[in-house]
């Protein structure tokens, strides 16, 4: 059976503007989790939780790292804990990114924003498994960029902002052509990026993980749907999701 | 002991704990959480004649101790509810109530027809009272005349049970239990979502792509007592209560207000064992109030 799981906080900092990363214990969740699963988090006064996807695992340290920007009063509210503090979450939830390529391959892993977080995850454990890794962040500005030195660290990492206060001015899809080839490619970040991707990137197998305002967070109040691309109705956000092979929903 | 069964019109309750309507799909969700044979009933996710694929995102929006949901009655329709949901609930052993929805009376009543062919569906819910369809749902819940016909045409057309539930978006929420009581209702549920709406500021246009979506949570228990309170003086058939319960302590003030049951609606999603959390929690409430059961509490808040 499922349960709700306690998280202790052990570590809460800023590290880009209105950006909190959380190092939060919990041996369950961080033995079970796979790249681009999420937490659905309880914020105190608020009646919905919030999902926020996992970051990075620590196996032996038994923690799951989350990252999230604060936008409005719940993200706030979650950015107000403290280190020794618990917070509620259910997860790991929802399906995550397949972690398909043979080692020697070549994969693009692009990310937007807030989008990008659980694009960390899975580069680490690409790279574990042999892979080749590009990676494409973009940010609105300066102060937004998080985790270059982590992705610089896992292969060749472009970095672009909406303007152009570090690395390349534009977009994630500006910098397509100048990767050089893969064989995959992995995207999460706002939905007319996500668009503008799988347009460029149309016949090349990828994933795409998307965000949607949740309301249970497993599957059953159909808050979070997306069309099927095939028309045969919805797909689930939150249970079929968050990731999707590029061409299976309707952006 | 604490005794927590009530009987209700094709309903044994064990105990006067349902999930609402909407807020537990067909249970499979939450059947990964804990056993559903817990529950006192289910209340089974609207059914329509054809599958139906709801609004546009974003549907829900959180508001102050609440949220809106403009879903849209998503659902497979009735020959798959039939096929493969009731199927699985009916495993658990606890009395199943189908939601009924629909566009039109004849939808409706071929809806509530459809439930005559199981015997795993204890009571039907007439949903006249959705606010997220532009046609039919919440137009028969508001309208008292058109309510009574619904009510009429699917009591004709079921063996089952019929509780009606109503909208606090009716006017004279009194005059609407009593048209759906003389039209041949067994009982009611109430209430429904209270229309509402949020403007999103960064983009200055109402937040839901529905615009309008139905306002639940703990917000609207106050609205929800001071209508059941109201009607239950009024009418001779039991009453189902829901909006806005969280905690054992929100049952007994339902039960004190004239409910003889009670569903948990919006509670499901912060708290997936909100269900069970209040079964248990419920005797030693009672208990702490004066009551051997929750028979004896219902109506006890009514003064006359």
């Amino acid at each position: 059976m499922k349960k709700a799981e306690e998280m202790q906080i052990i570590k809460a900092s800023e590290i880009a503007r209105d950006t909190v990363e959380m190092v939060l214990r919990n041996r369950y969740i961080s033995q079970h989790a796979a790249p681009g699963q999420f937490l659905h988090i309880h914020v105190e006064g608020h009646t919905l939780r919030r999902p926020i996807s996992i970051a990075d695992v620590n196996h032996e340290e038994e923690t799951v790292t989350i990252l999230f920007k604060i936008v409005g009063s719940g993200t706030r509210q979650l950015a107000a804990n403290r280190p020794g503090m618990s917070i509620n979450a259910l997860g790991p939830n929802g399906n995550g990114f397949p972690v398909l390529a043979q080692p020697g391959k070549t994969v693009l892993l692009a990310g937007g924003g807030i989008g990008v977080p659980p694009l960390y995850y899975l580069g680490k454990t690409l790279k574990s498994n042999g892979v080749k890794l590009i990676s494409i962040l973009g940010f609105q500005s300066k102060v937004d960029i998080f985790y270059e030195k982590e992705f610089s660290q896992l292969g060749t990492t472009f970095i672009v902002t909406d303007d152009g206060s570090y690395g390349g001015k534009g977009f994630v899809t500006d910098v397509l052509d100048d990767t050089g080839l893969f064989e995959l490619y992995y995207s999460c970040g706002p939905g007319p990026m996500l668009q503008a991707m799988t347009e460029k990137l149309k016949g090349k197998p990828g994933y795409i993980s998307l965000e949607e305002r949740m309301g249970c967070g497993v599957g059953t109040c159909l808050a979070c749907v997306i069309p099927a691309s095939n028309g045969d109705g919805y797909k689930k956000i939150c249970k079929d999701g968050p990731v999707f092979h590029a061409g299976e929903v309707s952006l | 002991m604490t005794n927590l069964s009530i009987q209700l019109p094709g309903l044994q309750l064990k105990n006067p704990i349902m999930p609402a309507s909407g807020c537990f799909g067909f249970g499979r969700e939450y059947s990964e959480f804990y056993d559903l044979g817990k529950l006192g009933a289910v209340m089974m996710k609207a059914a329509t004649g054809d599958e139906r694929f709801g609004n546009d995102t974003p549907r829900v929006a959180e508001t102050a101790s609440g949220m809106l949901n403009a879903i849209g009655l998503q659902n497979p329709g009735i020959k798959k509810i039939l096929e493969t949901e009731v199927p699985f609930l009916s495993d658990y052993g606890m009395p199943i109530i189908a939601n009924v929805a629909g566009s039109t009376p004849e939808e409706y009543e071929k809806v509530a027809a459809a439930f005559n062919e199981t015997d795993q569906v204890h009571a039907l819910e007439l949903n006249i009272s959705c606010p997220n369809v532009k046609e039919g749902g919440v137009q028969f819940g508001t309208d008292p005349v058109m309510a009574a016909e619904v009510t009429e045409k699917v009591k004709r057309a079921s063996n089952l049970p019929v509780y009606v539930k109503l909208s606090p978006n009716a006017g004279d929420i009194v005059g609407m239990a009593k048209a759906v009581e003389n039209a041949g209702a067994d009982g009611l549920s109430m209430i429904n979502t209270i229309t509402g709406m949020q403007i999103h500021l960064p983009s200055k246009r109402p937040l839901l792509a529905n615009q309008t979506g139905g306002l639940s949570g703990p917000a609207i228990k106050p609205v929800a007592i001071r209508m059941i309170y109201e009607v239950k003086q009024a009418v001779n058939i039991p009453i189902i209560g829901m909006g806005g319960i969280t905690n054992a302590e929100d049952v007994l003030e339902f039960l004190l207000a004239g409910a003889s049951a009670v569903a948990v609606g919006t509670a499901n999603f912060q708290n997936p064992f909100a269900c069970p959390d209040i079964i248990d929690a419920l005797p030693e409430t009672l208990r702490k109030y004066g009551f051997h059961s929750v028979q004896e509490a219902v109506g006890k808040g009514i003064i006359s």
